[in-house]
Parts: C-alpha cells; structure tokens; sequence
C-alpha cells in the first residue's frame, strides 16, 4: 500500500513539475502532459483511497496520514471540478505545487492503519470528516486565487507588466474565482462544523466544549463570515478579498496542523 | 537536390524603399500577377504575394538565371529600375534559406512590426489564390501549410504577439487585463482629443457597452457622442458620471488637475468599491497620481502607457530570438520530409518495406512445413522473391515515369500514400517527415 502511495506522489510530483516548466516557457506540450499526469494521479489515488477503506474498515480521514490525503485528494477534485466550469488561465501552476505539497506531508506522516477509540466509531466520522476536509479544499483554492492576484495587481499598480501579467488571467477573473470558491467552501465549513458539534453531543455529550480545535475552527469561520459579510455590505473585494482569502487559509491550515502540534486536545487524530 | 529548387524571390521594407515599393503597385491583386508568373518557362509552382510592406514570390523553379530574371523583371516592370538596381533592392533566398525566409515570413518575425498578426492572414489568402488557380504543387502545399503551422506553434509557445505596441491598443489590453471582459462596461471621456477618441473605438471593438462624453463645451459632446451612439455630458457633471463608469479617458485641456485623490475616496463607497480604470492622456496631467495608491483605482498617465509600449517592444525582441530557434527547427524537419520527397531514397524504402515482409511470411511458412527437403525450400524462397520483384516491377515504373517533374514529384507522393511509407502524409499535415514506416 506504500508502493502505491509513493507512485500516486511520484505522479503528482511529475504533474506539478510539468505545470511550472509549462508556466514558465508555455508550451503547449507540456499542458497537455500535465493534464494527463493529474489525471492519471487522481485515478491512482482514488484507487489508493479505496484500498485503504477497504483495508481499514473506515473511511480514510482518521490518521493525520489520511486526513492530509484526503485534503489533498479533495483539492484535486475540487480543482478539477472549478477547472470544468471555469477557464482560469495557468491555475494549476499555483494549484498543483499545494498538492503536491500535502502530499509530502501525507507521504512524511506514519502511513499504518489505525484503530479507532470507541468514541470515533460512527458514521459521523466519514460525515464530518469529508465535508471539513472538502471545505478546506475549496478554500484553498481561493488561497491560490489569491496570490494569483496579489502577484497581478502588484505588476499592474507598478505599471511594469511583465512575466506574471502575460501569465495571470484578469483581475476580474481572479475576483470571480475568489468569490466562487468561497460560495461553496463557506457553507461547506459551516456545515462542518455543525456535523462536528453534533459529532461530539453524540460522544462526549456537550455540542461545545472549547477544545483548541474547536475554538480554531471557530476563528476560522469567523475569518472566513466576516469576509463575505464586508464583500456584501460595503463591497470589500479584489485585492481585500485576495488577501483575506489568504489570511483565511492560514487559519485553516493551522487548525488542521497548528492545534494538533502546539495546543493538544480531543482531535489528536488517533494516529 | 529538390531544396535547390525552392526559391523566395522579392522586395520588403528592408532592402527597398517605400518609393521603389509603391512604384511596384500590385496594390494587394494576387491574381493578375500570379496568373502571368505562372507562364514564366521554368516555374513549375508560385505563389505571390503583396502587401504595403512586401512584394514576394514564392517558386518551385530549376534554379537557373533566366527563370528567376525573367521573374524579377516582371516584378520590377513598372518601376524602370536598370537590372542591377533591381538586384540591389530585391532578395533572393533559395533551398533552406528560402524555407527560413517563408516560415519567418508567416510567423512575422520579418515585419516591420514585430509580431503582427496581419501578415499570416495575408499570406494565407496568398496561398488560396495560388491554389484555386492551380498554381502550387506538393512542393509549396507543404511548405506554405507547414509555415502556417509553425507560425501557430510560435504564437502559442512564445509571448510575441500577446503584448500591446501601441498606445491606445496598450490601454485596452490593461482594461482587460483589470476588468477582464469589456462587455457591457461603460467609458467616460473626459474632454475629447484625437488620442481618446481612438482608445474609445478600440474598446467600442472590444464589446464595451456604452461610451459617455463629457466636454467643456456641450456642443463637441454631444457630436462625439452620437459617433459612438452614447450620451453626452458637461464637464461639471463629470463625477456623478463616474460613480457609473468602469473606465475614463481624460484628455482636457485644463491646466490643472480635473479629478483629485480627495474627491474620489467617497466616490469609491458609493460605487461599492466597483474597480475603475484611469487613463490619463492629457498634458498637463488631469488626474492626481496619488490615486493610484487608493484600492481598486489603477490610473495610468500617458508616459505609464508609453513605458509599456517599449517594454512590450523589448519583450516581443526578446521573444523574436525564441521564435527563430522554432523556425530552424522546423526548417531542419522540413528539408528532411523534402530528402524523402527524392525519388532512390523512396525505392530503396518501397524495396526494402516489401523485402521484410517477404521474410517474415517466409519464416512464418518454413516453420510450419519442417519435412521440406532443402530443395523444396529453395523453390519456396524464389517463388517469394519473384512474386516481391514483380509486383513492385510497375509501381516502380510508374514512379520514374512522368516528363515533367512536377508530374513525377506527384507520382512519388502517390505511390508513398499507397505503401503507407509516410504514416498517412499527404503533403500538408504532421511533421512525419523523417517517418519511414
């Protein structure tokens, strides 16, 4: 099972670097190889994920392992299914390196199969989990959308258009994409957490119980329903909203991670 | 050798002056001059092709004297040049430096303006007419295609043509780039020079929605108004017309500023911070530079669009160098589809393709009748060759048939597409040239 996801990585690794090399010197080429090489890595990770529900009786978001894989797994889906409906011109230079990255971590972090707690044992967990972890994908998204912003707008306010402007869709695009992901990944945080709640009413007996993670994911929402408020009433958008967007991921990134290394508390994956 | 044959034979902007050029005057008729170069003795195929810029023909031609003077005199009729000015203006390329010149030619990177996309679009209608009236053979159908191809190769692996040359051309490619799609955007005018005017028929091209003229004097508004069927406004009403726009052109001639960092701040609440594209083309500027620094406000004064205008120019020479490195690669594959195209090369590969399969039937027979006697076997193998030796004795025929070499260059294209000797070439598509099967 580690072969396996060792090729899935290699793939993405391939991908991710075919995707750059293609931002840099635009051959067409190379798109087209990345393109197939993504496919081919979801595919096989998508095999993977299926092995390994087989293999340990439970859907594969329990370890740190398998929460980051899944992470990554969603951010590849999600991406996926933006790039179907939307043309982002070069998005998945900024998208596949995260990937790729996650999955480094993933790769890194102790691959055995656990055994869950009692307390982990139910279908919320497979409920909770997913929706948490695809929420964090959409949201990555708008964290690269972000950047690809920044990096447009810096050239075009210092008038010295060049390398990234000719790259970069418009800022409008990158504003649109920022909106939409958020769209999704906003509600899906939100009803993250509340799977989550009641996850833990089931287990432990109280809705909230100001556990690190909890209190994080909190911060997070709070980041994230304060944006889209101020996008609405007063019409924070663009370069606020990039940074946001960005300011947002942190957040979500450090209650995926920070809470676990720094804080403690009950969502120590079992791992 | 069949290269030897290609020749470019012509004037451009570099080597002769607009005077000899207009003195040529085929004012963009391909036809006429194409139809009498067509009867030149020694031209077996051409293409011709004139511009403001260019006069050239393109010719499948034994390479002699008579035939390329008797074609540069043609060019040059009009103009009462003695023939060694005419050498003096004109260019000949021939073999691969012909091939050079064409996919160079196609891709622009032989324009006066690096990177325009006019020219293939011409040498295209070139190669139509040429065409239609039968004057291009497999010869220059693969070269005119495959320089259509690299041209589009080199549009979309190099950023030659992506970036703006001129200024008003230059502003509407930053509205895009900050405002993405222009449809349904409205753009004010601030007072109405020559210079706005042009930047507004540019966006009016690219789809923006509705144009409003404000003008010290109403009059001069509402003219240039109805030319872009828009509204027109004073110059006092100039900010309640800005809460609405996306993009303004100012181009008063006031002294002083007309739009100050202070009185766009509110502006911007009332616009739900809706982003706005300044352009500011006047001298003495209009608009405070401060308000480049507020979010969502990107103002570019005339200098600004000027400093991209040489920036893009630096760009699309830098890119040029990329490009070259494409067509002499593309030349290389070229030459090497035009060895195939000689005529022992492909005999040798028709014997050869043949002579294997032969063998491997052979094999495959002998191994399954072991109890022959050698003789027998014997007598199998030469039924073999002989059957082989016959069967090409025609095709073989056919190919050194044909007087003319045109008819003998098709011949070769025939028999190459029936034996499948080029993976399905047809003398305009892929790049399968060194392909032998």
């Amino acid at each position: 099972m580690d072969i396996l996801f060792q090729a899935v990585f290699a793939l993405y690794l391939g991908a991710t670097i075919t995707a750059v090399v293609c931002f840099f010197n635009l051959n067409q080429r190379l798109r087209l190889t990345a393109r197939g090489l993504l496919g081919a890595a979801v595919g096989l990770h998508t095999v993977y994920l299926l092995v390994r529900f087989i293999a340990a009786g439970h859907t594969p978001v329990a370890s740190s392992h398998e929460a980051v894989s899944f992470f990554a797994w969603s951010l590849t889906m999600a991406y996926l299914a933006f790039r179907w409906r939307y043309r982002v011109k070069n998005f998945a230079a900024f998208v596949l390196p995260l990937i790729t990255l996650l999955m480094l971590v993933a790769l890194l972090s102790p691959t055995r199969l656990v055994e869950l707690p009692p307390a982990m044992q139910s279908w919320w967990l497979p409920v909770h989990g997913m929706i948490a972890l695809m929420a964090n994908a959409f949201l990555a998204l708008a964290f690269c959308g972000g950047i690809m912003y920044l990096l447009q707008e810096r050239e075009i306010k210092r008038k010295r258009m060049g390398f990234f402007s000719e790259r970069l869709p418009s800022l409008e695009a990158l504003d649109n994409l920022n909106q939409h992901c958020l769209t999704i990944g906003f509600p899906l945080l939100t009803l993250g957490i509340i799977t989550g709640s009641i996850w833990a009413r089931q287990a432990w007996g109280a809705f909230w119980q100001w556990d690190p993670k909890e209190v994080w994911s909190l911060i997070t929402w709070l980041i994230y329903a304060a944006m889209i408020h101020q996008r609405f009433t007063v019409g924070w958008r663009r370069r606020r909203a990039a940074i946001m967007a960005i300011v947002g991921f942190a957040a979500v990134l450090f209650t995926l991670w920070g809470v676990n290394l720094f804080l403690g508390g009950a969502h120590t994956y079992a791992g | 050798m069949l290269a030897e044959r290609i020749v470019c034979l012509g004037v451009n902007h570099q080597t002769a002056p607009v005077e000899i050029r207009e003195k040529m005057a085929f004012s963009g008729d391909c036809l006429t001059p194409l139809v009498q170069i067509k009867e030149i003795p020694g031209c077996d195929e051409c293409c011709f092709l004139s511009t403001c810029n260019r006069v050239e023909v393109l010719l499948v031609a034994e390479p002699e004297a008579a035939t390329i003077n008797a074609v540069r005199d043609f060019l040059f009729a009009g103009t009462g040049l003695s023939s060694a000015e005419t050498e003096h203006y004109s260019y000949l390329r021939t073999g691969r430096e012909a091939v050079n010149h064409v996919f160079r030619v196609a891709s622009s990177l032989d324009s006066m303006v690096l990177g325009e996309p006019q020219i293939l679009g011409q040498l295209k209608d070139a190669y139509r007419v040429a065409m239609d009236n039968k004057a291009t053979g497999p010869i220059l159908h693969r070269l005119l295609g495959k320089s259509f191809s690299v041209a589009k190769r080199i549009r979309t692996e190099t950023s030659i043509a992506s970036s703006a040359v001129s200024i008003s051309y230059a502003a509407v490619q930053l509205a895009r780039k900050i405002l993405g799609d222009l449809t349904g955007k409205t753009v004010l005018l601030a007072g109405a020079g020559e210079m706005a005017e042009l930047a507004a028929e540019h966006m009016l091209a690219q789809g923006v929605g509705k144009v409003v003229v404000a003008n010290r004097t109403l009059e001069r508004a509402i003219s240039l108004a109805r030319r872009f069927d828009g509204e027109a406004a004073s110059l006092a009403e100039l900010a309640p017309k800005l809460a609405e726009a996306d993009i303004l052109i100012s181009s008063t001639g006031s002294p002083d500023l007309v739009l100050r960092r202070e009185d766009m701040a509110p502006l911007m609440r009332q616009r739900y911070n809706r982003p706005i594209f300044l352009i500011d083309i006047a001298v003495p500027r209009d608009l405070d530079p401060g308000l480049n620094d507020l979010d969502n406000i990107y103002l570019y004064d005339i200098d600004d669009l000027q400093q991209v205008v040489e920036v893009n120019k630096g760009e699309r020479r830098r890119e040029a160098e990329k490009a070259e490195r494409i067509v002499e690669e593309e030349v290389i594959k070229f030459l090497q589809w035009l060895e195939n195209m000689e005529l022992a090369p492909t005999i040798t590969e028709l014997r050869h393709r043949a002579d294997e399969l032969r063998q491997a039937e052979l094999n495959r027979t002998l191994a399954a009748l072991p109890e022959l006697t050698p003789e027998q076997r014997k007598a199998v193998e030469k039924m073999g060759s002989a059957l082989v030796n016959k069967l090409l004795h025609h095709p073989i025929q056919f190919l050194k048939s044909g007087d003319r070499p045109e008819d003998k260059r098709r011949n070769l294209m025939t028999l190459r597409r029936i034996f499948g000797l080029d993976n399905g070439n047809n003398g305009n598509n892929g790049n399968n040239g060194a392909g032998s099967g």
